[in-house]
């Protein structure tokens, strides 16, 4: 079948039957894409960021000015370290809180497509306006949420008017769109072999044992997958931290990309702003390497 | 035991519900508070559900803060998340077909790239891709936040390739002996196998490109053009402590998205989990 099949092609061939051409054909707008909204925007942004170029002015050579100027840059300093912090608190707790739920919806009763999208709900309108909107309210000092708070004894507290509680409002917001994480891992918990548990629960291990003996070791190529994924989202946050702080207070929550978008579009700095972004990049690509090149000593691959 | 197991059922039961109610709490809180008067939305003393329910905050924040109402919002978004949509949808699929199915020179070499692209972070180019279309007189019209999505979108190339690899590829042969070549397998085979694939990325590019934010902060910059996110935004900057109608709009701006998940749901939790980790 496979020669007849071949020989059907080649003899109804034609250039444009060719595999090699018909694959660039549908591979086209990738391969566009690749190089106008990708490589030629990225090699004018190292360009710039040798330059002091600004909309409207002609680039100006200025070697490495730029980056001389960023290692004295303390906002910059700054918001690299409260963006750490905030990957660093929130990607974790944002995977266990998917973990945990996946974990509970696993259970196979008949509500389980029902509580698994209401569960996915946050995760739909998690990254909109709207909902940065609300939580602005939500966790404000007039909100319901530290009306708790003090009713509990913290008289004057408030996320916002506090640099180290700011930027707990905009973690909890992100870990609040676990959805995509939690699917991910709940299809990743039905591929454990049943037998796996069953053999372990003649052994009598206890239900912390499976977690940490089987669970944990067959999900950690999944972990490893989720973790790169938010990882990247949650160095590059944005929407959430201009609407609710606009990165106050006192550039507590001045995350890099709000950074970024500052210099470059508030005060006119483009080259300046690209700069900026090469660091953060290749900031990035070290970490996200970093992270690969130590998986292989903590994921596990069945084959 | 049977009782035992009724009662840890049960037990499960509320937990799940009662924490799934507290997770939606935002979205009821907010709701609600488009409903209130001014003075029941905030405060220590602030109740949970409206004294008398406030239908006029709608009405009012609908209106919009200048001369531009929340319909020409509405229409702006519209048109840019369908067509954003479609462009998505299609490009992907076709850059999918090839990387998963056909035998081209380069091909590592492309699924390498997408890889890539995949895990660059947009906000890196957004200087450089702001300072293009300026140069191309486009900043100010919504073609830098439609056209790229026609030049397809790794995540849901990347999505769509693992579902092309389940399909038999005896499919393909058996269409080939019977006449087709590799363009109307694409259009005859792949493509309405490829169904709740599609659907998936439907739903999801959909509401990532409703909710976008700062695709429209950087290139829209008459209020005409807005889309709802931007708009909502400007409007509670303007409205200063009105919340009610803010909220009214706020839960207005959430409804398609709401619409389409309801609808395809059920595809949407197939669709993503059989897509993104294999391979």
């Amino acid at each position: 079948m496979v020669l007849s099949a071949r020989k059907k092609r080649s003899s109804s061939g034609g250039f444009l039957n060719n595999d090699n051409v018909v694959g660039y054909v549908f591979a086209l707008p990738f391969i566009l894409s690749l190089l106008l909204l990708t490589l030629i925007p990225m090699s004018l942004s190292l360009y710039y960021s040798f330059t002091d170029y600004s909309i409207g002015s002609k680039p100006l050579w200025s070697g490495i000015n730029n980056f001389f100027e960023l290692s004295r840059d303390a906002t910059f300093g700054n918001s690299i370290l409260v963006t750490i912090q905030y990957v660093v608190i929130g990607v974790p707790l944002k995977l266990v809180f998917a973990l945990f739920i996946a974990m509970l919806l696993t259970k196979p009763t008949r509500a389980q497509g029902f509580y698994r999208a209401v569960y996915y709900i946050p995760s739909l309108i998690g990254g909109s306006v709207a909902v940065a909107l609300v939580w602005k309210q939500l966790f404000g000092s007039q909100g319901p949420i530290v009306s708790i708070i003090q009713g509990l004894g913290a008289k004057n507290f408030n996320f916002f008017g506090s640099t180290s509680w700011a930027f707990l409002p905009l973690v909890l917001c992100n870990a609040w769109q676990f959805g995509s994480s939690m699917l991910i891992f709940a299809s990743g918990l039905k591929q454990i072999p049943r037998d796996y548990y069953e053999a372990s629960e003649i052994d009598g291990a206890n239900v912390v044992k499976r977690f940490f003996s089987i669970t944990l070791p067959c999900l950690s190529p999944i972990i490893l997958f989720n973790l790169i994924m938010q990882l990247i989202s949650g160095f590059m946050t944005f929407t959430q931290a201009q609407v609710i702080t606009d990165g106050g207070p006192n550039y507590a929550t001045n995350y890099i990309a709000l950074n970024i978008f500052k210099e470059g579009f508030g005060y006119q700095h483009m080259a300046y702003a690209c700069a900026q972004s090469w660091v953060m990049l290749l900031l990035m690509a070290a970490i996200t390497g970093l992270i690969f090149k130590t998986s292989s000593h903590w994921t596990y691959y069945e084959n | 035991m049977r009782d035992k197991r009724l009662l840890r059922t049960s037990v499960y039961h509320v937990f799940v519900i009662l924490f799934g109610l507290l997770m939606i709490y935002p979205v009821i809180w907010m709701i609600l508070s488009s409903f209130k008067l001014k003075s029941e939305i905030l405060g220590s003393d602030a109740p949970l559900f409206p004294t008398t329910w406030v239908w006029q905050n709608y009405p009012d924040g609908w209106k919009g803060s200048g001369s531009v109402s929340f319909a020409t919002f509405f229409k702006n978004s519209a048109i840019v998340s369908v067509l954003g949509t479609l462009g998505t949808v299609f490009s992907s699929a076709m850059v999918s077909y090839a990387l998963a199915r056909i035998n081209f020179k380069g091909r590592k070499f492309w699924f390498t790239a997408m890889i890539m692209t995949m895990l660059l972070p947009g906000q890196v180019l957004m200087i450089p891709q702001y300072i293009i279309w300026n140069r191309l007189g486009a900043v100010g019209t919504f073609i830098p936040l439609v056209l790229p999505k026609f030049l397809g979108w790794p995540f849901f190339i990347y999505m769509m390739m693992q579902f092309i690899r389940g399909l038999p590829k005896e499919l393909d042969e058996a269409a080939m002996i019977d006449g087709c070549n590799k363009y109307s397998i694409f259009s005859r085979i792949v493509l309405p196998l490829l169904g709740p694939s599609i659907i998936t990325t439907i739903v999801i590019s959909f509401y990532w490109i409703w909710d976008d934010y700062m695709g429209p902060l950087l290139y829209l910059s008459k209020p005409k053009l807005y889309t709802v996110s931007l708009a909502i935004k400007g409007f509670a900057d303007a409205q200063g402590t009105n919340f009610g109608p803010m909220f009214a709009m706020s839960s207005l701006s959430l409804i398609p998205v709401f619409l389409l998940f309801l609808f395809f749901n059920r595809y949407l939790m197939d669709g993503v989990t059989a897509g993104s980790v294999k391979g």
